[in-house]
This record gives C-alpha cells, structure tokens and sequence, in this order.
C-alpha cells in the first residue's frame, strides 16, 4: 500500500440499505450509473436503425418515382392513428415516471396499464395494416405484384420497371416498421413485468430507476416512429417536381 | 515493506476471489467480474485453439502446388471457418473480456464493473453466439468467406448462411454489453482521486474500444439481419434481380468490420502501454498523447471503411478521401509507437517474457501498420487487393499484434489473476518461438501477394511452392510457439512459485492488492493521490537500498 492511503470505506456501506448493490457506494451513484447505462444503450439503438435510415437514404435517391408510388400506396390514416396514440402513449408514460417520484402507486399502475393498452392498440393497427399489405400483395418475395388489382381499383398503374423496384421501397418499409414492432413488443413485455411488481410496490419514490430507464425507452422507440411516419407515409406525397 | 512483501511471499492469501466460493453455480452465475473474466478466458482459449486447428489444415493443403489434401469446397469452408472464429470468437472478445474484465475495474479502484449482472450476461450471450456458428460448422460448414459478400451469401450458395450469421450478431451483443459496462464503469466507479489523467492507459485504450463497440456493433447486427431476410424472404435488399445494391451490403459491412480492427487491436496498444514503462522502469513518455491517440484512432476507424472497396466501383473521388483518411489513422498509431520507443530509451530494461512480447509487438505491428499504407494507396490496393499481400498485412496487425499482445497481458496478468507466476524459462522460450515461427509464417505472404498470388484458392501455380513451403514451415513453429503457453500455464497453477502481491514492481492499483484478489478487489477503497507510472522515485529508493 506504498502508493496510496488508505480510507475506510464511505458510511452508506454500512447501512445495508436493502436497494443498494455492493458494487455502489450511495444510491445516487446507483441511480446515476444505471441512467448512463441506458443512455448508452439508446446510443447502440439509433446505430442499429441508422443502418436502415441509411440504406432508405440511398435506395429513395436511386429509385425516386418507385418510392413515390409505393408510398402513396400505403393508407396515411393507419399511420397518422398510429402516431397520435404512440404520442399519448408517451404521455402516460412520462405521467407514470411522476407518479413514481410522488410515490403514487394506484396513480403509477393507472398510467402503466394505460401505456400497455396504446402499445397495444398501435400494435394491433399495425397488424391490420400488415394484413392490408398482405391482400394487396405488396410484401415482397415471390408473391410481390405492386400493381395487383390496382387497375380494378381505380389506382394508378406504375410502369413495369417502376412497379418492380418498389420492391426495395416494401422491402425496407417491412424491415423499419417490423424492427420498431419488434421493440414495441419488448416494450410491451418489460411494462406486464413493471406493472406486476408496481402491483407489489416495488417501486418507491427512492427508487423508482427502472420506471424511470424504461421510460427513457419507450420514448426512444417512439421517437423512432416520429421519423419512420414522415419518411414511409408523407414525404412522397408531395407532387414530384 | 519488504519484509512484509517476503512473508506475503511464503503463501497465497486465505481469502480470494478463487476460494470465496465453490462449486459449478458458484461459477457459472457468479457476478464477480474476475471470474467471468476467466470464462471468458476458458471459452476463447478453445476457440482459438479450433480456429487454429482450421488455420494449420489451411497451410497444410498450401505445402503443395496441387489440390491434394482437401478438395476446393472443404478449403473455402476450412478458411471461412478459420476467419469467422478468429475474428468473432477469440480476436473481438480476447483482451477486453478477459484481461479488460479482470484488470479494469481493479486498476480504477472499483470493486466491480458498473452492471455485473449484465456482464455475465454478456458471456452467455457469448456462448449462445457460439452455439449458433458452430452448429453452422458442424452441420456442413459455411463457405462465404467471414465477409459475407452480397450476393454471394445470399443468393448462391446452399450452406449454412443464416445460422453462422446469426451467431455472429447475437456474439456482437455480448461485445456491445462488454463496451457499455465498460464506458460506464470509467465514467462513474473511479476510487476517490484517480481523475481521468490519472487513469493507466490500459484504461483509456479501453474506454475508447469500448466507444467503437458500442456504436459499430448494432450496424453489424442489422446487416447481418438483412442478409438472412434476404436469404429468407428474398426481400431483394442486396439482390440485383430486385433492384438492391450489393456493394450496399459492403459498405454496412466495413462500416463494423473496419472499426472492429480497432475493436481488435486498440486493447493491445493498452496492455504495451503498461508493460514498457514497468520492464523500462521509466514513467511513459508522453501520457497525454498515447491517450488521445487511443481516442484518435476509434475516431478515425469511422472514417476509412471504404478502402476495403477501392476495387468494388466506388467513385474515385470517394476513394481518394478514403485513402487520405485512412493516411491519417497513421499518425495517431505513429505516435504510440514513437512513445513507446521514447520511454525505452535510458530506461533501465528487463527482459522478462512479457517485455519480449512487448518489444516483439512493436516491430510486427509496425510493419503490420506500415505494409497498411501501402494498401491505403488506392494505385498500391488495386494491384494486390484480394492477395496474399492483404492476408500478410492483416495477419501481421492481428496476429504479431493483437495476438502478441494478448499472450504478453495474460503473462504480466498471469501472477494477479492466480497467484502464481509462469516458469520464466519455457516463457522466455516460447516467446522467441512465437516471434520466430511468426515472421516465417508471414513474412514470405507479403512476396507471394505481391508477385499476385490470389488468396482464398487451394491450388496455385509451382512456381510460388519455394515461399509457400516456407510459410508452412513457419506455421509449425508458429504452432509449438503458440501451444506452449498452454501447457506451462496449466502448470503453473498448481506448481508455480507463489507471486506475491507486486512480483514485477509495478505501479498501479491492480498490484497493490493481494494475489489473487479478495473478490471485492480491495479490503479498503484505495485514494490515489499520484499519476499513472510513477517508476522514477521509485528506482532511486532502490538504487539507495541497494
């Protein structure tokens, strides 16, 4: 022990409150380590759907009248649902972080289960929009014909080439919206595990971090959603110049 | 003092994290950073040694001009094979999961990493990784070579695509949980008094890995999904019959798989950084800037992806800013090892096996750095790109390098991280054995790219054998170099002299403790009140004493 002195270690080791881990000295260090933590990891998040963001960047810029028509083929009115109750879902849960910090309980279960029910409504629409794609055989793969009983519907055909590089524009439109489910269902997954043990109060107003983290999430994902509407459902609906 | 160093001496101490606990659950759900380190350390030394298995069938079949041993199929499967467990299984994970985990938060004063339960995760997620790719090996193979290449991967062949990839991304994980942990931990868990340039360099070099992985491996991970949507849904992503672009593919590809190099070879700059001012008994010559170098270079490594694709139709005007980039990651790795050489000079130097690794790493990473300039030249890269030339530089960077490093922090580390030391003899030998078998291995691949011998073909014209026999005949000194340490390590667990707490008479807080560490790494939190590598006042007390 040449090099340093030696201290005892802080007081709040010994108080063995019960929420501290043993690696931590006070619970704010705790507190403060666990939100860097998730910090980090959206970090890793905008990364991973920066991959998709990129590639719709440069297939928009290849095939521009293709993106125009496959977008303008998708119902706006899903989308804008969609968003509206993603909006209000982060909403209740932004009240549901307060209600912690008041140290409502009832309150904070109220906002919890009223942020799974709207997780679930976009959900469910984004499934019926699914099926849509379904009918209209618009996922890719063998089955994809963009101009599928389009005429019959009083659509604008698109040109063969046209038609079949919209493709790519479905392509991506499955691999964002299906990757942001994705998250959504995780989401959906840790709120039943939060409002269980909310149920049985394990979230103090001392320590409600994990209402708080999740929180952080949820907003991430549905950030993620503020731009996937613009991008998939309105910027292509302007007239092309 | 050092009659306290000499009873320490006599045995190991009772209470370590070895013997805190025992049995199998002990071990394999322990939240103890020390032990998940050694997991890791277990897991990774059998990767390599399977990696190294295809690696010597690879030189074998090379002994002659013919296809005699393996026929083309099995060869590609043998490479692809030997590339992705290198580079995803042991190169990735070796020094930050292992030594990084062990070290780290001692070295910083913690008692443990940030989020302890997330880093053995990592290690199971780890493990779940390898189960996928190796499933994909053992159910027929992969022959994509580790790239992947669009569309290739995805449209052609009939092996196990989706499985290996699968295993990679989720293997990708664990390296993202490792590098969270890590950047948390350095912000947050510093004893009382050590302030960011107080921090060993292992640390910064650390940290700023640990800033590449978090931010490169997510791009892999959605690549790697885009790939086996492709190659399930035919969604056309990287398909030209659909209108995808498959240099897409190269240019997310590269985006991971060049900073991943640095993943790869920025934490061996921090185990040289510790062990050349400790054997040189000097403090280092010029903390700050090896330290921003680390960071200079993760920053860099976003930069320069594309020159892996000079010859994949980029723009020449895209290429040329790559290329200048890539010119620019040479300075930051220049003044490492201009650093590293300033503090060897006068300083008072012992060749203890892990300063010859040290000083091997030096001249086989710069070679390996500089032969990297030549390919950043986009006139050099177009006339050896995909040759032997390309497998010489890397393997010089990843192998004399990162390897190198590896074996030389796991033997400085040995005594911390079990007590006992390694027989000094057969380690001083299989490190010359190492050097020696190394440059045979690799030196003559360089001659061979460059007279155009192509690389990934199991048969090859007669007149590159002379060289080919040669690199064989490095291979398997390179092999005896190499399996040495495995044997006398094993032996010295249990036969080694005991090391006491500091056998090396380092500085740093990893060495103030006992060894093995007590399982919260301290007994009372230290307070650092001096800089990094205090060597100097250190060597005079001892030049007094003696």
């Amino acid at each position: 022990m040449s090099d340093s002195h030696v201290s005892t270690l802080p007081a709040a080791r010994h108080h063995h409150d019960p929420a501290l881990l043993e690696q931590f000295d006070t619970i704010e260090q705790q507190k403060d380590v666990s939100q860097l933590g998730m910090w980090v990891f959206l970090i890793t998040e905008i990364m991973f759907f920066g991959g998709l963001f990129a590639a719709y960047l440069i297939y928009r810029n290849l095939y521009n009248p293709a993106f125009v028509f496959a977008s303008k083929s998708i119902a706006i009115s899903y989308g804008a649902i969609n968003t509206a109750v993603l909006i209000c879902s982060s909403l209740t849960m932004a009240m549901a972080v307060h209600s912690a910090a008041l140290g409502a309980r009832k309150l904070l279960i109220l906002f919890l289960v009223a942020t799974l029910a709207l997780g679930g409504v976009f959900l469910g629409i984004k499934a019926v929009e699914y099926h849509d794609k379904y009918v209209e055989h618009h996922i890719p793969g063998p089955n994809f014909d963009f101009n599928y009983e389009r005429a019959e519907n009083h659509e604008e055909v698109a040109p063969a080439d046209v038609a079949a590089q919209t493709s790519i524009f479905f392509a991506l439109y499955f691999a964002m919206t299906g990757m942001h489910a994705l998250h959504m269902i995780i989401g959906v997954g840790i709120l039943l595990v939060l409002i269980w043990r909310a149920h049985h109060g394990a979230y103090p107003p001392h320590h409600y971090t994990m209402v708080e983290n999740f929180g952080l999430y949820w907003h991430f994902v549905d950030i993620i959603w503020i731009f996937l509407f613009p991008l998939l459902y309105l910027v292509s609906r302007s007239p092309v110049h | 003092m050092s009659t306290a160093i000499q009873t320490q001496a006599l045995a190991l101490p009772t209470d370590t994290y070895l013997n805190s606990s025992h049995g199998i659950k002990s071990w394999f759900l322990t939240k103890d950073h020390k032990r998940i380190g050694i997991l890791y350390l277990v897991s990774i030394s059998l990767f390599f040694l399977f990696g190294g298995t295809m690696a010597s069938m690879i030189r074998l079949e090379l002994l002659t001009p013919a296809g005699d041993l393996f026929q083309s199929d099995t060869y590609n499967k043998l490479f692809t094979m030997h590339g992705i467990v290198m580079v995803f299984f042991f190169l990735v994970p070796s020094i930050p999961a292992t030594l990084g985990n062990f070290v780290l938060p001692i070295m910083i004063g913690a008692r443990d990493l940030a989020f302890p339960k997330i880093n053995l995760a990592s290690w199971y997620i780890f493990i779940i990784g390898a189960i996928f790719t190796f499933s994909a090996i053992i159910s027929g193979g992969v022959d994509t070579g580790w790239t992947f290449y669009t569309p290739l991967s995805t449209q052609y062949l009939t092996t196990h695509v989706v499985a290996a990839a699968t295993g990679i991304m989720i293997a990708g994980f664990a390296s993202i949980f490792t590098g969270l942990n890590f950047i948390v931990t350095v912000h947050r868990m510093r004893a009382p008094g050590m302030t960011w340039f107080r921090l060993p360099l292992f640390v910064w070099s650390h940290y700023a890995v640990s800033v590449v992985m978090v931010l490169a491996t997510p791009v892999l991970a959605i690549t790697l999904i885009l790939v086996a949507l492709e190659r399930g849904l035919h969604i056309g992503i990287f398909n030209p019959q659909l209108g995808g672009d498959p240099v897409l593919f190269q240019h997310m590809f590269w985006f991971y798989s060049h900073p991943a190099v640095y993943i790869m070879i920025l934490p061996g700059f921090g185990v040289i950084s510790e062990i050349i001012p400790c054997f040189a008994r000097k403090r280092i010559f010029g903390y700050a800037a090896v330290a921003f170098s680390s960071i200079a270079i993760a920053v860099f490594g976003f930069l320069v992806w594309a020159h892996h694709m000079f010859i994949a139709g980029v723009s020449t005007y895209s290429a040329l800013i790559f290329s200048f980039v890539t010119f620019l990651v040479a300075i930051p790795s220049a003044i490492k090892v201009f650093n590293w050489t300033a503090t060897l000079y006068k300083g008072s130097i012992h060749f203890d096996t892990p300063m010859l690794y040290a000083l091997a790493f030096i001249g086989l990473f710069t070679i390996g750095g500089l032969t990297g300039l030549f390919l950043a030249a986009v006139g050099v890269d177009v006339h050896v790109t995909a040759t032997y030339f390309v497998v010489a530089h890397f393997h010089y960077v990843m192998v004399g390098g990162m390897l190198v490093a590896y074996l030389a922090g796991l033997h400085f580390w040995w005594p911390k991280m079990t007590g006992r030391m390694y027989p000094e003899a057969p380690a001083k030998l299989s490190a010359l054995i190492t050097f020696i078998g190394f440059n045979l291995t690799f030196f003559p691949q360089f001659v061979l790219g460059y007279m155009g011998m192509p690389r990934r073909y199991h048969v090859y014209p007669p007149e590159f054998q002379v060289l080919n026999v040669l690199s064989t005949a490095g291979a398997s000194v390179l092999a005896v170099g190499l399996l040495m340490p495995m044997f006398y390590m094993l032996w010295s667990l249990k036969y080694g002299a005991i090391a006491g707490n500091n056998p090396y008479r380092a500085t740093g807080l990893e060495w103030q403790t006992t060894s093995p560490p007590p399982t919260h790494n301290f007994h009372e939190t230290p307070i650092v009140t001096q800089d990094a590598y205090d060597y100097e006042s250190e060597t005079e007390e001892v030049e007094v004493v003696g």
